[in-house]
């Protein structure tokens, strides 16, 4: 089809544009727009490859959630433009550095490719009759235990940390105590006096 | 594989008249719309007084609890899907990996519910 090379240039530039533009917009919620067009674009080509299970996971947990948690950061951040254009220079060392690192990672993945094609064909094609999340499912929970549940200690890690960093109760605050609310007896809490006329409690 | 990727064509369809759509809603207003701008019509306006402060404020840190805690569960939940797809081959073994996985992020759901983090205040 003359249609898939097309969608994957389309794809690729949108990419790499908006990935562009997430570091040169003056406004950083700007840029977190631009970050979600490129996480679109990017579950566009991980769809032309046939990584369909892989394509709607990037959409619901990036576009979905990390991406409303760069928003939250963004705006809990004081959103001064003028300062926040300052320490840019500052941090471009550190920031070549990790370009160069992975530079030089994405030469080695291409020039391993070059220098030994047959490296291709190593990998497991999947059965055309088998779907993507099928294909995944009859692995992940048996042959990749204990990834799997590294996975699921790493989430409980995090929400564990995410409590204990930011919780923080408000002193005085008066909340429901179901039970308790029930449990009240009226005859412990409401007292009948009888007053007579013209005294007063 | 050609079969998968037609099977997204009407989603291609969809995002292009949704393009058109939008593409037409917004030029639309500034080839018809009658245009006659005035500093006062274009300043800020807050109930009859002069805007006193920036809109922009910091949030609660606690929009961001919600939030890291929704990951959480999204990525679990996202972890179920292949697992239910697969459910009929994996057996005992598969079942029981995914009740520990499960089991596990109960902990964290005991404990986060004990410490009131569902709760605002």
């Amino acid at each position: 089809m003359t249609l898939q090379p097309l969608f994957f240039y389309l794809f690729s530039f949108v990419t790499i544009a908006s990935a562009l533009m997430v570091i040169a917009a003056r406004n950083p919620v700007h840029s977190v727009l631009f970050l979600i067009l490129a996480f679109v674009n990017a579950a566009g080509l991980l769809l032309l490859l046939g990584a369909e299970f892989l394509a709607m996971i990037l959409i619901v947990v990036y576009v979905g959630a990390v991406a409303v948690l760069f928003l939250f950061v963004v705006m809990m951040l004081d959103v001064d433009f003028a300062e926040l254009r300052q320490g840019f220079l500052q941090y471009l060392p550190i920031g070549a550095l990790v370009g160069v690192i992975l530079l030089v990672e994405l030469i080695a993945v291409l020039g391993g490719l070059a220098i030994a094609p047959e490296v291709e064909t190593l990998a497991t094609p999947v059965p055309a009759d088998v779907s993507n999340v099928a294909a995944l499912g009859a692995v992940l929970y048996t042959r990749y235990l204990y990834f799997f549940q590294a996975a699921g200690v790493i989430l409980l890690v995090a929400m564990i940390g995410a409590i204990v960093l930011t919780l923080r109760h408000k002193e005085g605050v008066k909340r429901q105590d179901i039970s308790v609310q029930v449990a009240r007896d009226p005859r412990k809490t409401v007292e009948v006096v009888q007053v007579e006329t013209g005294r007063g409690i | 594989m050609d079969a998968l990727l037609l099977s997204y064509l009407p989603i291609v369809v969809f995002i292009g008249i949704a393009l058109v759509i939008g593409l037409a809603l917004l030029v639309s207003p500034f080839i018809v719309a009658y245009k006659d701008p005035d500093p006062e019509k274009v300043s800020a306006y807050e109930c009859g007084f002069a805007a006193f402060d920036d809109a922009r404020m910091k949030f609660d840190v606690r929009f961001y609890l919600v939030a890291i805690l929704f990951i959480i569960f999204d990525l679990e939940v996202a972890f179920l899907f292949p697992w239910a797809v697969a459910f009929k081959s994996l057996g005992w073994f598969g079942f029981w990996s995914m009740m520990a996985f499960l089991g596990v992020l109960t902990v964290g759901f005991v404990y986060e519910w004990k410490k009131g983090a569902l709760e605002w205040d």
